[in-house]
């Protein structure tokens, strides 16, 4: 097996990714792209209140529409306390949502949901059901929310994991690793406090889930997710009956960044199967997706630093506070990943880490690009320039001296996993330092520092720079497995559970496949995702999928390379271990060679009769972190405020990139969606906590006019425990762009931002305040 | 009994029970469409099995929906389905198919520029309206084409890159069969 990249044949190739042709030509099917006959479409009632319980409800009105066909409520669905958060079961996170319930916990909550025959008639029904509510006292702010004598917003006594419900609290750790007294070695200690905000993902294709019975009556869910098998586990769970009456199946996603790692539709559409006995559609406009699917947790982090004057960071003490709003998914893994997947980027003496979710009256937070992640590094890499300053030293030199190198670990990696104790891991790969000095190549950052001292006029330029890790999959906790058979042509199926959301993970899955196969990536037929086709997987979340996906492939594909040897050892009168594969044929080292279809039809038609078919799985003991360096140069109008982005530049390592067009535009995505919740992202909500901007025209993301120049430089590593040397690279860049650009801004006016999003009045009053 | 009329050659079409009765060529094929008249054209095409066609936001904010109106870009979830009576619409199933694609279909795939893809059939199709009127336009200009179709999954640099690769592959195929 190749274990230097210059050995790869399919592996660390441009190959284009399989799905792409089709979906170019519209031929692709995303969810609603095929539709059952006599669907129905389904439409939900959201409470205009924060908080408020349901008095009374009529639904008789709307059940009179003339093509309705089943009306629910809290009163004809099933009771049963879930959590929507699609994650491995046990689920981390607290049992405190009901498909429908009587209490409402923020305005966009759900009432009531309707199958009628068509949208008007679901609609015109919706305006039928009368609710009487009792509006209650709403907490908006995360703070004011675990104050004493704040409104209770979980008050249920069937909710189950709520650490501390009466002060709204829905997740809590607290860590603290000392080696000397706080403080007491340091040179500077730096104290300050920032605050990210509530963020949507903005996945073009809006949730949806078809949900119709197949011949035998089992419920066939064709949902656009990213956890398959945590939507048959949780739909299964929220409505009372057995895994098996469901399938679920995963068509082309239209991406999802964590808002498909929820599950809030598919168990209201299967009620309404049930309840109509029809197909029915669910289909959220960009509205509800914008308030009623999921949003990136606000937080506000306090962090206090220690440093010497020679560049040790002494003491590192992070404490934070995020927003759940209304319901507690991922409340206690996104608030661990805040420190987990930050602190050990850098090795400090002290580590202290204080985190607490708390729940309030606004839209839900859940799974988000980053998880954590990218509210921690907004905070620590904003402060590693402060401390740098407050030391005098180059900012650079100063992550050179701390970050963690090849060979080491962090005791957080040990104390802190994803809702539970970590694992204890050494960088057995880390490209940070080449990552750093090609950034700072690329966006001639030393030139420019030393040529942005000297400014004058209104518009003034500056540079700078963040230092970013992940994780890869979640270690000793997920699982993922692969089956492939062989076919008469010498072409394989390959089965995945993997949840391929427009990421490529199918092709990358390929490309594992048929480097072990000795074929092409076109050989390997890929399918995924169907809970009665495929196996198990976690889905696609956490950075998982090619680390530990991958890991399952390229077990798999062995299992099925070691029988069609022993197949074709008969055929040629060799011995397997005097075979390979290699370009769609096998090899003696002797020289003759037969095909591989020859191998699979002896196999299927003509001797020993047998499929050639495998299957393996795959859980990990580490998470080995990619690394980042990311520089970014701006110029900031001192008249207006405004911030425009000249350039930049994200060098990441991934370990070996299976395929670095794919691992490119996932780097390019991950930035830009940084760059705009740096600049524009903010759902806001009025005074009674409805959303203020829930559309894009009043939240803004780039369009590919104003996306400036952004570069991805790919590096690489090799990750001994990654399937041919890879690690995760999705998630890691959208963590970059909040701290460099706040740093650039620093660099080129002097003010130091804490409040993301850099809207033009915030950079106008921060450089207003300081003359 | 309503009626529509269309600004530029004055027709008027006739409704019957709310429907309507119209004649549109969709990606080559003329026929005789029945659309209720608050039908958005983006629900009358989907409807019609025409999936390439996405709905992203229905509120002309995304871009996913685009498709060629007599050639130019149009939001098609913006437009009344009547609107269509007596025009030629162009969706991306009419560019080109997996087994013939078009040369922009070919370029988006060849510069990576596909991810999730949802956004991609109204990105090929606004780029097919450029360049028929511009073969060979600048970064800027395909960044300014571009800028109503939003993607999440890329950072639009693969696919500004698909674009100039599209041009010169049309360029190619037009000398070429201009040397024949």
């Amino acid at each position: 097996m190749p274990d230097n990249k210059t050995a790869f044949k399919v592996v660390n190739q441009r190959v284009n990714k399989l799905d792409s042709l089709g979906l170019a030509c519209g031929t692709a099917e995303f969810a609603d792209d095929w539709n059952p006959p006599r669907m129905l479409i389904g439409r939900l009632l959201y409470s205009p209140h924060a908080h408020a319980r349901i008095k009374k409800i009529d639904t008789s009105a709307a059940e009179r529409v003339p093509g309705v066909a089943a009306v629910l409520t809290y009163k004809n669905t099933p009771r049963i306390r879930h959590t929507t958060a699609g994650q491995g079961f046990p689920e981390p996170s607290p049992y405190d949502s009901l498909i429908f319930d009587d209490k409402m916990r923020f305005a966009g909550d759900r009432v009531a949901a309707v199958a009628a025959e068509t949208a008007e008639a679901a609609q015109e029904a919706l305006s039928k059901i009368k609710v009487d509510y009792e509006v209650l006292p709403a907490v908006f702010d995360i703070l004011d929310a675990a104050k004493d004598g704040a409104p209770v917003i979980h008050d249920e006594d069937d909710a189950k994991n709520i650490p501390d419900a009466k002060h709204n609290i829905c997740a809590a750790y607290a860590l603290d690793i000392k080696d000397h007294e706080w403080y007491s070695t340091a040179d500077a200690v730096i104290e300050q406090t920032y605050k990210t905000q509530y963020a949507q993902h903005c996945a073009l294709e809006p949730h949806t889930v078809i949900a119709y019975f197949d011949a035998d009556g089992r419920i066939v869910l064709r949902s656009s997710t990213q956890v398959p098998f945590h939507v048959r586990r949780i739909v299964a769970q929220s409505l009372g009956i057995e895994v098996r009456r469901i399938r679920v199946i995963k068509p082309r996603i239209g991406g999802g960044f964590g808002s498909k790692q929820e599950v809030f539709l598919d168990q209201a559409c299967a009620a309404l199967l049930l309840a109509a006995k029809r197909p029915v559609k669910m289909e959220l406009s960009r509205k509800e997706v914008f308030v009623s699917s999921r949003t990136r947790h606000p937080a506000v982090i306090r962090l206090k630093t220690g440093v010497k004057k020679d560049g040790k960071i002494t003491d590192l003490d992070l404490a934070i506070t995020l927003g759940n709003g209304a319901y507690g998914a991922h409340a206690l893994t996104v608030m661990m990943c805040s420190g987990s997947h930050t602190m050990p980027l850098y090795q400090a003496q002290n580590n202290k880490f204080t985190g607490r979710t708390v729940y309030t009256n606004l839209p839900v937070a859940g799974a988000y690009r980053g998880y954590g992640a990218t509210q921690g590094f907004f905070a620590l890499e904003s402060q590693m320039d402060m401390m740098a300053e407050a030391i005098g030293m180059d900012p650079v030199e100063f992550r050179l001296k701390n970050y963690i190198k090849q060979g080491q670990g962090s005791p957080i990696f040990k104390a802190m996993g994803e809702g539970r104790e970590g694992v204890e891991q050494v960088m057995q790969s880390c490209g940070l330092e080449r990552c750093i000095e090609e950034g700072l190549k690329a966006s001639g950052w030393r030139e420019k520092r030393e040529l942005y001292k000297k400014q004058a006029g209104a518009k003034r330029r500056g540079i700078g720079c963040a230092c970013l890790m992940q994780g890869s999959g979640i270690p000793e906790v997920d699982m993922a497995s692969a089956t492939i058979k062989m076919n008469e042509d010498g072409s394989f199926n390959l089965l995945i559970g993997a949840a391929d959301l427009g990421t490529g993970s199918d092709t990358v899955l390929a490309q594992i496949a048929a480097e072990v196969l000795g074929v092409r990536h076109c050989d390997i037929l890929v399918y995924s995702s169907d809970t009665d086709l495929t196996p198990f997987d976690v889905g696609a979340y956490a950075s998982s999928t090619t680390f530990i996906s991958g890991n399952a492939v390229r077990k798999t594909a062995e299992n099925v390379k070691t029988m069609i040897l022993s197949v074709a050892a008969k055929i040629l009168n060799e011995k397997p271990e005097n075979l390979r594969l290699e370009g769609g044929r096998v090899v003696a080292a002797s020289g003759i060679s037969c095909p591989l279809s020859e191998v699979a039809n002896t196999s299927l038609y003509y001797h020993d009769q047998h499929q050639i078919i495998a299957s393996a799985s795959h859980t990990a003991t580490t998470s080995p972190p990619p690394f980042s360096a990311h520089c970014a140069e701006v110029e900031v109008d001192t008249e207006t405020g405004a911030v425009a982005v000249l350039n930049y530049v994200a060098a990441v390592e991934c370990g070996t990139a299976i395929n670095p067009a794919l691992a490119e535009g996932q780097n390019d995505g991950a930035v830009l969606n940084g760059l705009s919740f740096a600049l524009t992202e903010e759902l806001e909500f009025n005074a009674a906590g409805a959303a203020k901007n829930a559309g894009f025209r009043g939240y803004k993301i780039f369009g590919a006019y104003d996306t400036p120049p952004i570069k991805t430089i790919l590096l690489s590593t090799y990750e001994p425990a990654g399937p041919f040397g890879a690690k995760s690279v999705s998630e890691i860049g959208i963590n970059g762009p909040q701290p460099a650009l706040a740093n650039a801004i620093y660099n080129a006016v002097g003010v130091r931002l804490t409040e993301p999003p850099f809207t033009p009045d915030k950079v106008l009053a921060a450089i207003r305040a300081k003359r | 009994m309503t009626a529509v009329r269309k600004t530029a050659k004055a027709i008027s079409l006739t409704a019957e029970n709310g429907i309507f009765s119209i004649e549109a060529a969709v990606n080559g094929v003329r026929g005789s469409w029945r659309v209720g008249a608050e039908d958005t054209l983006l629900s009358a095409l989907r409807a019609n099995g025409w999936k390439g066609v996405k709905r992203g936001c229905d509120t002309g904010e995304c871009g996913s929906c685009t498709v060629l109106v007599d050639g130019t870009p149009e939001l098609a979830c913006l437009k009344l389905a009547v609107s269509a009576h007596g025009r030629e619409i162009t969706t991306i199933e009419g560019l080109g198919s997996p087994a013939e694609p078009h040369p922009l279909q070919e370029a988006f795939v060849e510069a990576g520029a596909v991810q999730c893809g949802f956004c991609i059939p109204g990105m090929i199709l606004v780029s097919k309206a450029l360049l028929d009127k511009n073969p060979e336009p600048s970064e800027t200009q395909i960044r300014h084409a571009l800028d109503g179709n939003l993607c999440r999954c890329t950072g639009y640099v693969k696919q500004v890159e698909a674009v100039r690769l599209a041009a010169g592959k049309i360029k190619n195929r037009e000398v070429r069969r201009a040397g024949q």
